[in-house]
């Protein structure tokens, strides 16, 4: 790689200007003339039978153009396809799950009927017209409860509402527990959680009929899945859809799944000859857009008096909502399980997983997806064993890493580490927080009536998913490869088409900043397309920090395959061998003649005028590549919280946050620092203040912003970022992911600090989120004892 | 309903349903896109705006989905998109230099936040810009960049 300073760099984002000034375009944003729009009538009960529904005031409305109910799309619109149906013994049962469902409900919030109109006020009108007759059947929401005999069944097909039982084991998990001086048990709640993009989700499809092409324009991480998977739904060939994410307001995971409404809305633009759109409002995004985590986990931890942890038993219930979503299956299993390791050396994990369907909204990736869970898992296991052992949890850490000499590292599950540093964000991190005076402190605080509590997490990620073989064989139904096509202009501008579909993490800046590094051209030549099936070979998308690494990684190879047949037309041209051309910054210069040069934005404009090429050579300057990575990448570091709890009231208020991660080397610290800061929010987010709740008959009782917590600027602390970098050995730049590693880190970091705070009463785990409630309470059933 | 209004600087008038909230009236009517919506119950600020009411003299920040287009007969609004001309101004700048914003939506309604609370708070500190911004919601950013981009436009629009 030639030396130049943009890799690296602060740049500020190519794609501001046009936010900043509110000409962003998303989906909402876009409205062709003759659009109409679609709203639907969603059900208030979690589990229903439709005994009748009649539709015919909302179709006699005036301005209503059509109202449909699901039993219109019967045969015109086909099930939801799951993406990842994991490989189990006995196989995974996946229910049927179709966009309308017209004879039962399964979760508060599904739709039943839908109305076009000429206006989203009067659709909304409409809807009220509707009548619908339901027969209400006893709910159950709660996953331990849905296994149980006798628990309300939604699926005839699938007994106990058991879709799986998967089981990993690595190592020799009885060894383990023999040898074990002590074993932690422990039930661990991971709640759910409402993912919550401020961008609610929108799609707008135009159907040409003279073509009988469909131009989809949908706030999604993954446009190429989107078609493929809409394709198959609307039994429409893939190359009559073309599906755009223009600027998508966030996505946190809730992004990746396609929506059988998705599909209708399609369908829908076809038989009523406009477009149509459907721009979801924020209720129906909490309850029916995908959810996050909700996990009940019982843990069994095997150790050693001097600290060593040996073994890692696990049993998980992982609740999946009523249907299985695109990803769902894989990432309370696979995504999971695999990390459970964490950052240590232990001998053997033994975890099964019970993936179980409830009367609730679906539940699918959310920001991390299954690393989190594992993660906090295992971070509260060892503060745990380090409270029982009477010894300092850093110290509890530092005995357990896997050490720096022993990369690449496999865990006993099998997954290769490719390379680390723990223990060095761990002291970095000591240093920053000022660990060992707030330690000294803590008792004499205590002494004032000052409940200070400091918590610590190591973490470490598996990222850039995936090897398309280690995937595959997981029953993910595709590879996880990424594309990229970079193309030099006759003018020496630069265009680079990439299958990821950044919706907020800046790789049209970071991505431009790859090519301007291995091209020595100007940043401000370089422009990132992404986001249209029909610019964009193929690809599979942003999500599980697989950008930079994977899509990254193709771009720069795309790069150097570039400046390869730019060398072999510069050396025709300047009429030396290949052997005496070196590029350096973009230019090829003869060897001992460096006046004699050409820059490659010169080989461009020749590449076209075709007599200049080499005998036999096409024209043009571009590459398109596909990039399968080795391995995953593995970031990893340490985040240390320290906390202060009001005894009065239980209200945790953050005093200190320090961040050290290592996410491999860094394309722009800007970016790489705003990633951290907001992954960190969601994870204090989980920890302290959101929690999605379902009452009893399956209400979702945080339907709106007012009752679903989302932390203000009052609530999120000042953050210390630091870093370190191990670059990644096997990814062409080096680089490992970052996208997620905050909300990872953060949740068990403020969770170890709370209940730090409080282990002078006895108290040795609080399950989240943290409120002040549950928190009070806890001091008060402890103290009175 | 007839409405008359002036939107960035230009007079403007339209026929409008009564119940039209002013949110929809600014991005469908006047296909004003830059500003956004995040809720349905007021909660995430992707809507704010500025309004200077007929009876005052000074703009103050409003959440246009909590308004009825109607009731901004006679008053003056301004929108991200009235914000600059040529030249970005301040806030735009800072937010740009400081990267205080990932996804973009919640973006406009910040910045016309952060205008309103700086036209009386010209010093702030960071706790002051917390609190002067804790009715708008951003996922993606942490906060952290967005107040450190609003003390350096009060510095900046100090200077001035
Ligand atoms: S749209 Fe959320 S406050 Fe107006
Ligand atoms: S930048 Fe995405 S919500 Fe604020």
């Amino acid at each position: 790689m030639a030396v130049t300073t943009i890799f690296g760099a602060r740049v500020k984002r190519k794609e501001d200007p046009r936010l900043i000034t509110g000409q962003g375009t998303y989906v909402a944003d876009i409205t062709p003339p003759g659009t109409v729009y679609i709203s639907f009538l969603r059900a208030p009960y979690a589990h229903a039978l439709i005994k009748s529904i009649d539709t015919s005031r909302a179709v006699a409305h005036r301005g209503v153009i059509a109202v449909y109910t699901g039993k219109d799309f019967k045969g015109k619109i086909g099930p939801v396809p799951t993406g990842w149906p994991i490989t189990t013994e006995p196989p995974i049962k996946i229910p049927e799950y179709y966009p309308i469902p017209w004879d039962k409900v399964r979760y508060q919030g599904e739709p039943v009927a839908a109305v076009v109109a000429e206006d989203r006020y009067i659709a909304k009108d409409a809807l009220e017209l509707i009548e619908v007759d339901y027969e209400p059947l006893k709910a159950v929401v709660n996953q331990e409860e849905a296994v149980k005999q006798g628990a309300p069944q939604l699926y005839d097909t699938i007994p106990n509402n058991t879709s799986f039982a998967w089981h990993l084991q690595g190592g020799d998990i009885e060894k383990a527990f023999e040898k074990a001086d002590r074993i932690i048990k422990q039930r661990l709640v991971n709640h759910r959680l409402q993912p919550t993009p401020m961008e609610n989700r929108a799609v707008l499809s135009i159907y040409n009929k003279g073509t009988g092409d469909f131009t989809i324009y949908a706030t999604c991480q993954a446009p190429h899945i989107h078609r493929l998977l809409l394709s198959s739904m609307m039994q429409v060939p893939e190359n009559k859809i073309r599906v755009i994410a223009p600027d998508v307001g966030g996505g946190f995971g809730s992004k990746i799944p396609v929506y059988g409404i998705d599909a209708v809305v399609g369908i829908v633009s076809r038989e009523v000859g406009r477009p149509v759109k459907y721009v979801e409002e924020r209720s129906e995004n909490y309850l029916a857009t995908t959810h996050g985590r909700d996990h009940i986990q019982y843990v069994e931890l095997a150790a050693k008096n001097d600290g060593t942890v040996i073994g890692l038993k696990v049993t998980s219930y992982a609740n999946l909502g009523a249907y299985l979503s695109t990803a769902s299956p894989g990432v309370p299993t696979y995504l999971f399980g695999l990390m459970l390791s964490g950052a240590y050396r232990l001998e053997a994990v033994d975890c099964k997983v019970y993936g179980v369907l409830t009367n609730t909204a679906p539940v699918d990736a959310y920001r991390g997806a299954g690393r989190p869970e594992a993660t906090y898992l295992i971070e509260r296991m060892m503060d745990i064993l380090a409270m029982e052992l009477g010894k300092d949890p850093a110290e509890v850490r530092r005995i357990n890493f896997i050490r720096k000499e022993e990369f690449p590292y496999t865990v006993c599950v099998g997954l290769q580490y490719d390379s680390g540093d723990y223990e060095r964000t761990l002291e970095r991190a000591l240093e920053l927080s000022e660990y060992s005076k707030w330690r000294e402190m803590q008792p004499k605080l205590r002494e004032q009536g000052r409940l200070v509590g400091i918590g610590i997490s190591s973490y470490v990620e598996m990222c850039g998913l995936g090897p398309s073989r280690a995937v595959r064989g997981t029953g993910f139904a595709l590879g996880l490869y990424e594309s990229a096509t970079v193309r030099i202009h006759p003018s020496g501008k630069v265009s680079v088409y990439t299958g990821t579909s950044p919706h907020g993490q800046g790789e049209e800046t970071t991505f431009a900043q790859i090519v301007a590094e291995e091209l020595g051209v100007p940043v401000e030549d370089v422009e990132v397309v992404h986001g249209d099936t029909s610019a964009i070979p193929w690809g599979m998308g942003t999500y599980g920090s697989r950008t930079t690494p994977v899509g990254g990684g193709a771009i720069a190879l795309a790069s150097r395959k570039v400046v390869e047949k730019g060398r072999k037309i510069a050396s025709s041209v300047l009429e030396v061998s290949e052997t005496d051309l070196f590029f350096e910054r973009g230019k090829y210069y003869v060897k001992g003649a460096p006046s004699k040069a050409l820059t490659i934005q010169e080989v461009a404009l020749l590449s076209y005028q075709s007599d200049k090429l080499p005998e036999g050579m096409e024209p043009g300057l571009e590459s398109t590549t596909f990039y399968d990575p080795a391995n995953f990448t593995f970031p990893f570091g340490t985040h240390i919280c320290i906390a202060e709890v009001d005894k009065e009231t239980g209200s945790v208020k953050i005093l200190r946050y320090v961040a050290v991660d290592d996410c491999g080397r860094q394309i722009n610290p800007l970016i790489v620092e705003g990633q951290v800061h907001g992954g960190i929010a969601q994870g204090i987010a989980q920890a302290l203040y959101e929690y999605a709740v379902y009452n009893e008959e399956g209400t979702l009782l945080t339907s709106s912003l007012t009752e679903y917590a989302v932390p203000t600027a009052m609530e999120i602390p000042e953050i210390i970022t630091d870093s370190t970098v191990t670059p990644s050995p096997h990814n062409p730049l080096g680089v490992k992911g970052v996208g997620e590693t905050g909300t990872i880190a953060a949740t068990p970091a403020v969770v170890n600090a709370v209940v730090d705070a409080l282990s002078h009463l006895g108290i040795k785990h609080i399950d989240m989120p943290l409120t002040s409630e549950k928190v009070w309470r806890a001091i008060r059933e402890h103290s009175s004892k | 309903m007839k409405l008359k209004l002036t939107v960035n600087g230009k007079a403007v008038e339209s026929e409008v349903d009564p119940r039209l909230l002013l949110v929809d009236y600014i991005r469908d009517k006047l296909s004003l896109t830059g500003t956004h919506i995040g809720c349905d119950t007021s909660n995430c600020g992707a809507c704010t705006i500025l309004v200077k009411f007929p009876w005052s003299n000074k703009f103050v920040s409003v959440k246009s989905c909590t308004m009825f287009a109607v009731q901004a007969e006679g008053a003056e609004i301004k929108t991200v998109e009235g914000l600059s001309d040529e030249k970005l101004h301040p806030i735009q700048k800072a937010f740009w230099e400081n990267h205080a914003l990932q996804c973009g939506y919640c973006t406009p309604g910040f910045i016309m936040q952060a205008y309103a609370f700086l036209q009386e708070n010209p010093k702030p500190t960071s706790e002051d810009v917390r609190r002067g911004i804790s009715g708008n919601l951003c996922r993606c950013t942490g906060y952290q960049n967005i107040v450190k981009a609003i003390i350096q436009a009060s510095k900046e629009m100090e200077a001035k």
